[in-house]
């Protein structure tokens, strides 16, 4: 089925550089940053307090920061652009009694759209988030799925050309996940930079292009999820054989981590024990697998913070 | 083939007063939605219509006013409901009864045409008689007195309620619209789409119309009931005090809603407002208390008419009063107008400043902070 695009493509890039925050004597950030390419779907992960809305608040200009800036294709961001941002904050919220139709609407105009225009982008995105039958109702009405549909058209009704949404999958029934992800992923491909944070790091591996780690209101880790994969990949090698892999504790310079049957993980001292494995087991018999591990975003995320 | 093939849309760059006119007209539709509003300002009106029209209804009930007519004029006064002629032969005759206290005026033909009257009261215009009399006529005064005491207390008393319930009203209203957004976190989406000015500008503008709209129906249904029922004689007066007051509760309304909508953005929800808008709320109560008890001391009307918060009744009642020199209105206008546009950059930075800070109430030095 054809669709309207969500966002519009004119490929921009978001920078942010040196941001420091302090709140009293906290620093809640310290010089982030990094960068969301254009087309980039970039996931931001940390923990709680680690500053990630933070940090989305000063990209919407809801906060400002103590020092650094926020630059857009170059330049810095202005009023004027932040009105082609797309926001889903962490706090949720519309306005309980005003109906669905005449909010989302209400808030494209916010955003300079004409009353006719407003209300045909409304109409086809309440319509593409299966809230159609609901446009009369109040918000307050709504089931806690659909109350989190209706904010999504929130972040995208006026069209926006870049996206920062925090915590987009928290208390999502998994439908709405779906249509969520859909939307990140329509949206990067359509050329905008895309900014989200989640706690679902399993979501982020496989969503995103690239990652933003960030501990304590600093950056540990950025880059793409290849890079850092492979950065973060550590020595640590996977063989799979059709038979036993026992033989693997005598080959020298090895260390098993783990065993089972056919599989292990180990760790070799240099490149030529390494290659001795694979020889010693191409002799035994059929080698299925032998790679370097797969690291989970879960694992990355552990060592960069800890 | 996509539909973003479609025209550009029609897509401009907001200004702030189209923003503003957003806001306000988001927040008088909720206003016009809401069935507590409607229903309190139906009985408001109702309460108005009723201190207007019953008065005259119960005094139509009152024994015919004995008036004295002097030669022609008997023609005028003959058959008239609510009048009791008593012939006499000249005017000076006529006036002593009514020192006397036998009649409530005299009536005399008018010099001229010779189908006109005059009417003579004692100290204030025989209102019973001029509105019993089908044509308007000139009234004339023996002893004037300045202004019926009576009359005073009710304008005054008029003015204090009404803006005592319109400021309360309205106040609280901008307060709980503000704590309500930031109560449902949607204040956090608004503000990344427009400026905290503009939001809260939206909010002062929007409630005023909504209190200036319900002062004007006040005034108009006051105004039709005085003329329905006859009471001519008492508008007169009141008129030019009126319009004043009009003016200085728009420009003071301005000021208290600014001040409430900074003093509720302090609290995170609806339950908390009074925690921190009490001190606003003193700041109406105590003009009307102080105008209820004062109105007949000139001394302290004179203070409340140029003091800011109480300048809105205190200087509309000196103008009835006729205490009040031309000039004196226009400064006390100008104080007002200072210190409004004083605690609408107050109530901004405040609001600013605490929209965003969920949880316990924010300390009004840390609002205050830049």
């Amino acid at each position: 089925m054809p669709r309207a695009r969500l966002v519009r493509s004119v490929g921009r890039m978001l920078e942010l550089s040196h941001l420091t925050k302090r709140y009293g004597e906290r620093l809640a950030l310290d010089d982030v940053s990094f960068t969301v390419g254009a087309g980039r779907l970039t996931g931001f992960v940390g923990g709680n307090g680690a500053g990630k809305t933070t940090t989305m608040r000063i990209v919407l200009g809801v906060l400002s920061a103590d020092a650094g800036r926020v630059v857009l294709d170059g330049a810095p961001v202005t009023e004027l652009d932040r009105r082609r941002f797309g926001y889903m904050p962490e706090e949720r919220g519309l306005y309980p009694k005003m109906r669905v139709l005449e909010q989302i609407v209400y808030l494209a105009r916010l955003h300079g759209w004409s009353p006719a225009a407003a209300r045909r982008n409304a109409l086809d995105l309440l319509e593409r988030l299966g809230l159609e039958g609901r446009l009369d109702d109040t918000v307050e009405s709504l089931s806690l799925g659909n109350q989190q549909r209706a904010q999504i058209a929130a972040a995208l009704v006026h069209r926006p050309e870049v996206l920062v949404l925090d915590e987009p999958f928290s208390g999502l029934d998994p439908m709405a996940v779906e249509t969520v992800q859909s939307v990140l992923t329509d949206a990067a491909a359509s050329g905008a930079p895309v900014l989200f944070s989640s706690h679902q790091l399993d979501v982020v591996e496989r969503l995103c292009d690239d990652l933003v780690i960030i501990a304590d209101g600093r950056v540990r880790a950025s880059g793409s999820r290849d890079a850092l994969r492979e950065q973060h990949g550590g020595e640590r090698w996977e063989l799979l054989m059709a038979g036993d892999v026992g033989w693997l504790r005598e080959q020298p310079g090895i260390r098993v981590a783990r065993f089972d049957g056919g599989w292990a993980l180990f760790e070799a001292e240099t490149e030529a024990a390494r290659q001795a494995v694979l020889a010693e087991a191409l002799s035994r018999g059929e080698v299925v697998a032998f790679a370097r591990e797969h690291t989970t975003l879960a694992q990355i995320f552990k060592e960069v913070v800890r | 083939m996509t539909t973003d093939a479609r025209l550009e849309p029609e897509r401009t760059t907001p200004r702030f007063t189209r923003i503003v006119g957003l806001v306000a007209g988001r927040e008088i539709m909720s206003r016009l939605r809401s069935k507590a509003f409607l229903i309190s300002t139906g009985i408001l009106m109702l309460a108005v219509l009723a201190s207007v029209i019953l008065p005259s209804v119960f005094a139509s009930d009152d024994e015919a006013a004995p008036v004295a007519v002097v030669g022609a004029a008997a023609s005028v006064a003959d058959g008239v409901d609510g009048l009791e002629p008593v012939a006499v032969t000249d005017r000076a005759e006529g006036e002593e009864l009514l020192r006397d206290g036998e009649v409530d005026a005299v009536l005399v033909p008018a010099g001229g045409d010779g189908v006109g009257v005059s009417v003579i009261g004692l100290d204030q215009p025989p209102g019973q008689v001029v509105s019993a009399l089908s044509v308007s006529p000139a009234v004339e005064l023996l002893d004037p007195a300045p202004v019926d005491t009576g009359l005073a207390y009710l304008v005054a008393f008029g003015f204090g309620i009404v803006f005592f319930m319109s400021a309360i009203t309205f106040g609280s209203t901008i307060a709980s619209s503000v704590v309500e957004e930031k109560q449902t976190r949607v204040v956090e989406l608004l503000l990344s789409t427009v400026t905290a000015r503009s939001l809260l500008t939206g909010k002062i503008v929007g409630n005023s119309v909504m209190a200036f709209g319900q002062i004007v129906a006040i005034a108009g249904l006051a105004l039709i009931g005085l003329a329905a029922t006859g009471q001519r004689v008492l508008l007169g007066g009141v008129g030019p005090s009126i319009v004043w007051f009009a003016i200085f509760f728009t420009v003071g309304f301005v000021m208290l809603a600014a001040l409430f909508a900074g003093t509720a953005s302090m609290v995170s929800r609806v339950e908390d407002v009074g925690s921190t808008t009490t001190p606003v709320t003193m700041l109406i109560m105590i003009p009307y208390f102080l105008v209820v008890f004062f109105f007949d001391d000139p001394a302290v009307l004179a203070v409340m008419s140029y003091v800011p918060f109480s300048a809105p009744i205190g200087m509309p009642v000196r103008i009835f009063l006729g205490d009040a020199a031309w000039w004196e209105p226009i400064l006390s206008l100008g104080i007002l107008a200072a210190t409004t546009v004083a605690a609408v950059l107050v109530g901004e930075r405040i609001y600013r400043n605490s929209l965003l800070r969920m949880g316990s109430r924010v300390k009004l030095g840390e609002a205050l902070a830049r």
